[in-house]
């Protein structure tokens, strides 16, 4: 049996279908979050996986995870600075209350 | 074919994976999802190292399942009272998240199983076909500049971070 | 001279404006006036140079075999819109400009100390100061355009600060409506100007005045002869050029704004009024002379209307009560008779006289009839009324004024030696030798212009006095509005020596003056008689007068009315012009064109009620239709490429 490209793109593909999932049922503002990081994930992992398997003398898809790991970092740090903030002026990260800036 | 040891690994990771992205989507409890989060990052982590990219596996386990992990872990303590199991999601709101996840998997689903992908080459093959990634040409890469090297978004990169480190302080400041 | 001191010209008072337009409202009065005047007299001094050195410098730049040469000192692209479409700004340096340079700075200069004294309880006298600024600014721009595009630009802008000053009094609704009959009757002609400057340069390829002015034959060739509706289109730009003139001007029809102008402040008048803006169509017709002279119908043109203006102005000034409508219609009088010495000024007949006795006469004019209205201020700061029929005997009161307004009025007059006699005598040489008809016409103005000036003169110092001076005793007024009187005077005096001829003709080139001793004697009885009919008449009081207007109460009431030009004015534009065209006008601008875009805004609206309940603030929501959509798309490129 081979392990070929397509069996490492379907757990890809369910991650991300469960990110998409959890961000929009999801309440908690760190919940969606986290379902943020799995979509991140998931794309990372598939652009690991064409690397390895298209373009194995290369190292683009590796280098580019890498800075998107980088970037996920900021960007997790800084929306966790901000639902710390929003905390603070609301008493919950309850998203469904968060409208002020609607129409 | 594939080496055994190398299908085990795979079944195991897969199925940890997928479970694991579940759970932390339908956790109720924030911790408990931020754990299972964690799963699924040393899942992807494995799969790196799998892959044959040793040092992305290393950065994945660090920054992600230490770094980022943590940072979580942090924010739910600072921001959710105990026993706090949230509250129940509302049903015309799951049923509206369950149709677009399929609809987006079914999509890929059917992407992948019928667009001609190249399906041709194992795992072995593809690992014998690259030459080995090591530290050295990592480091050639981030810090040259010619083609297919990466000393300048590297320094963007940087800058973001530091920028990052400012904009985190300033956020989340007492005033 | 190199080009600091003609850059400095027009900087200095574009400068003040800034300055006090700016930041006059904090600093305090005095400051605000101080800083005008230096600014304006620093501005006269060096006008006084570059004219000293243009005339009497002798350098080979400025005159060769003594022909005077017009120089252009700088003249940079100001727009360059196409390869042959580019506008320039620059400083053209020639007789008339160098004289005009030294007119407009003189009076402007007294005309700023004067109004210290006279708007010193004014509110808004530092905005009063930078106006001032302003209109000196575009006043010398307009003398020194070297094009004739860059001469419209800045002929719009004294329209502006016209239009600013005769609004001055804001407060007062006749004046707000004054200044904008004024910048309306003005912008209505210099819609006609502009069309004139767009034929002309659409033919000659040039706004130069040099290009145009030295090869008026090749002007002329260029139009290829060219006619619309039977006249050369040469001719049509020339006349059309010519009615921007007669706005500013006030030539009839157009001269209905300028009698109502006298809203302003009086050194306003003096200054714009009567002394510089209104000659700008004097000095337009004698720019561009040598154009003119080649399309002979516009010049008759010219001539006739001045004609027919200095007449009409004449008899209406002897019937105004108000002292400063008595000035301006003087003053339109008296630039008609310039206008007609210019139409009259044939280089075959005494060497273009006209042009320099025009020219001449602008000049003592200015001086003259800022001398009046300036005297004209000082009677009203005095008795506090524009009429006089609030005057009458202060010859005892006000030594200064009167003796001064009484210089004045015998320079307008004509009497020898004043410098007005001298002129006058030039313009009536000219037309004499155009035809005897101008001539004799002419000299019957001039009687007039001599009997309304003195029975201002005697109705104001004479007459009888006033009874309400028991209460309010009138005084001369304070030594910045003195000085500027007696200057003034002392010029008026002096000028008509002069050898203008040998500064400013036609051709540049020298002309020796002579008296033309029948023309003189003719014209000084004339005055005399006249003067000697106001004095019979209104030296003291007597019934004459009023037994004069009972006589011919229709021919009175006519000339007091103005002949209801206003009237007439009046009728054409809200009877016939706002009923007939503009009522289907603004039905159609409501109905149609209002009515389409307040349906265009419904629609929006409507639309934007309708779909608002989407712009929920809730991000999920947001990634749901987003995440929709990506799905949508992809799924669409995959049913087109299967």
């Amino acid at each position: 049996m081979d392990l070929s490209i397509l069996w490492y793109l379907v757990p890809a593909a369910l991650m991300f279908a469960c990110g998409v999932y959890g961000f929009i049922t999801r309440k908690n503002l760190i919940a969606i979050l986290i379902s943020l990081e799995l979509m991140l994930n998931a794309a990372d992992l598939n652009f690991v996986v064409f690397n390895r398997y298209l373009f194995p003398g290369q190292m683009e898809g590796m280098v580019f995870t890498l800075f998107a790991i980088a970037i996920a970092a900021a960007e997790t740090a800084l929306a966790i600075a901000i639902i710390i903030n929003i905390y603070r002026a609301m008493g919950n990260i309850d998203i469904r209350e968060i409208t002020k800036m609607k129409f | 074919m594939d080496s055994v040891g190398n299908i085990i690994v795979y079944f195991v990771v897969a199925i940890v994976m997928v479970v694991f992205s579940v759970m932390a989507v339908t956790s109720r409890r924030i911790l408990r999802a931020a754990t299972y989060l964690l799963f699924v990052l040393i899942a992807t982590g494995v799969f790196y190292f799998q892959l044959g990219y040793q040092f992305l596996g290393a950065v994945q386990l660090a920054v992600y399942a230490g770094g980022i992990m943590v940072l979580f872990v942090f924010s739910i303590v600072l921001t959710s009272k105990p026993n706090d199991k949230g509250t129940v999601l509302d049903a015309h709101r799951r049923v509206l998240g369950i149709s677009a996840a399929v609809a987006g998997a079914v999509l890929l689903g059917f992407a992948l199983f019928t667009m001609p992908v190249y399906t041709g080459v194992s795992l072995g093959q593809a690992l014998t076909g690259g030459a080995d990634i090591d530290m050295h040409t990592i480091g050639h890469a981030l810090m040259g500049t010619e083609k297919f090297q990466y000393l300048l978004p590297f320094e963007a990169v940087s800058v973001l971070l530091l920028a990052c480190i400012i904009g985190g302080v300033v956020v989340a400041r007492k005033r | 001279m190199g080009v600091t001191l003609p850059i400095l010209i027009l900087a200095l008072p574009i400068t003040m404006f800034l300055v006090l337009g700016l930041g006059g409202v904090k600093m305090p009065r005095k400051m605000a006036g101080v800083l005008g005047i230096l600014g304006m007299g620093t501005t006269a001094v060096i006008s006084y140079w570059v004219a000293f050195t243009y005339f009497f410098s002798g350098e080979a730049a400025y005159i060769v075999d003594g022909v005077r040469q017009q120089v252009q000192m700088f003249d940079v692209t100001w727009l360059a819109f196409t390869q042959s479409l580019v506008v320039k700004i620059g400083f053209l340096l020639d007789p008339i400009s160098a004289m005009m340079l030294v007119v407009i700075t003189t009076i402007s200069f007294m005309v700023h100390l004067y109004s210290w004294g006279y708007m010193e309880h004014e509110p808004g006298f530092q905005r009063y100061y930078a106006f001032l600024s302003l209109f000196s600014f575009s006043m010398l721009g307009l003398v020194v355009a070297t094009n004739i595009f860059q001469m419209y630009i800045f002929w719009e802008l004294v329209g502006v600060s016209s239009y600013l000053l005769i609004g001055f009094f804001y407060k007062l609704p006749s004046a707000v409506s004054a200044s904008k009959k004024a910048f309306i009757v003005t912008r209505f002609a210099d819609l006609g100007f502009l069309i004139g400057i767009l034929i002309l340069s659409f033919y000659t390829d040039t706004f130069n005045f040099i290009d145009m002015t030295n090869n008026p034959q090749g002007v002329l060739a260029s139009t290829g002869g060219a006619t619309f509706m039977g006249a050369s289109v040469l001719t049509w730009a020339m006349v059309l050029i010519f009615t921007g003139g007669m706005g500013k001007s006030a030539m009839m029809p157009l001269h209905i704004w300028l009698p109502d102008a006298m809203e302003g402040p009086t050194p306003v008048s003096a200054l714009i009024h009567a002394a510089t803006m209104v000659v700008a169509g004097v000095y337009l017709v004698a720019r561009m002379f040598p154009v003119y002279l080649v399309v002979e119908t516009s010049l008759v043109f010219v001539s006739v209307i001045g004609a027919i203006t200095a007449f009409y102005a004449a008899v209406v000034a002897c019937t105004q009560i108000d002292i400063k409508r008595v000035l301006a219609f003087s003053t339109i009088s008296q630039i008609a008779f310039m206008m007609t010495s210019l139409g009259v000024a044939w280089p075959e007949l005494h060497d273009g006289l006209g042009y320099m006795a025009s020219m001449f006469h602008l000049f003592t004019h200015a001086m003259f009839k800022a001398l009046l209205f300036l005297g004209a201020g000082a009677l009203i700061h005095a008795v506090h009324s524009n009429n006089y029929t609030a005057m009458g005997g202060l010859r005892k009161y006000m030594p200064i004024t009167h003796w001064t307004f009484l210089i004045g009025c015998l320079a307008i007059a004509g009497i020898w030696p004043f410098s007005g006699f001298f002129s006058k005598d030039e313009m009536l040489a000219a037309m004499f030798a155009q035809h005897w008809f101008w001539g004799a016409w002419m000299t019957m103005v001039a009687g007039l212009t001599a009997f309304y000036m003195f029975r201002l003169y005697y109705l104001i110092f004479w007459w009888e006095e006033n009874p309400h001076y028991k209460e309010h005793k009138p005084h001369d007024a304070p030594w910045q509005m003195s000085v500027p009187l007696i200057f003034l005077a002392a010029v008026s005096c002096v000028a008509g020596f002069i050898p203008f001829g040998e500064f400013v003709t036609w051709n540049r080139a020298p002309y020796h003056i002579h008296i033309e001793l029948p023309v003189a004697a003719t014209s000084l009885t004339v005055a005399v008689l006249a003067i000697v009919l106001a004095t019979v008449m209104y030296a003291k009081k007597n019934p004459i007068p009023t037994r004069l207007k009972d006589m011919m109460p229709g021919l009175w009431m006519a000339a007091h009315r103005r002949f209801y030009w206003d009237e007439i004015y009046m009728f054409v534009t809200h009877k016939i012009i706002f009923n007939g065209i503009c009522r289907g006008i603004a039905w159609f601008d409501r109905h149609v064109i209002d009515a389409t875009m307040d349906g265009f805004a419904k629609v929006a609206q409507k639309t934007s009620y309708a779909i608002r309940g989407l712009q929920s603030g809730n991000i999920q929501l947001y990634v749901l239709w987003y995440f929709a959509g990506a799905v949508l798309l992809a799924a669409i490129t995959w049913i087109c490429l299967l």
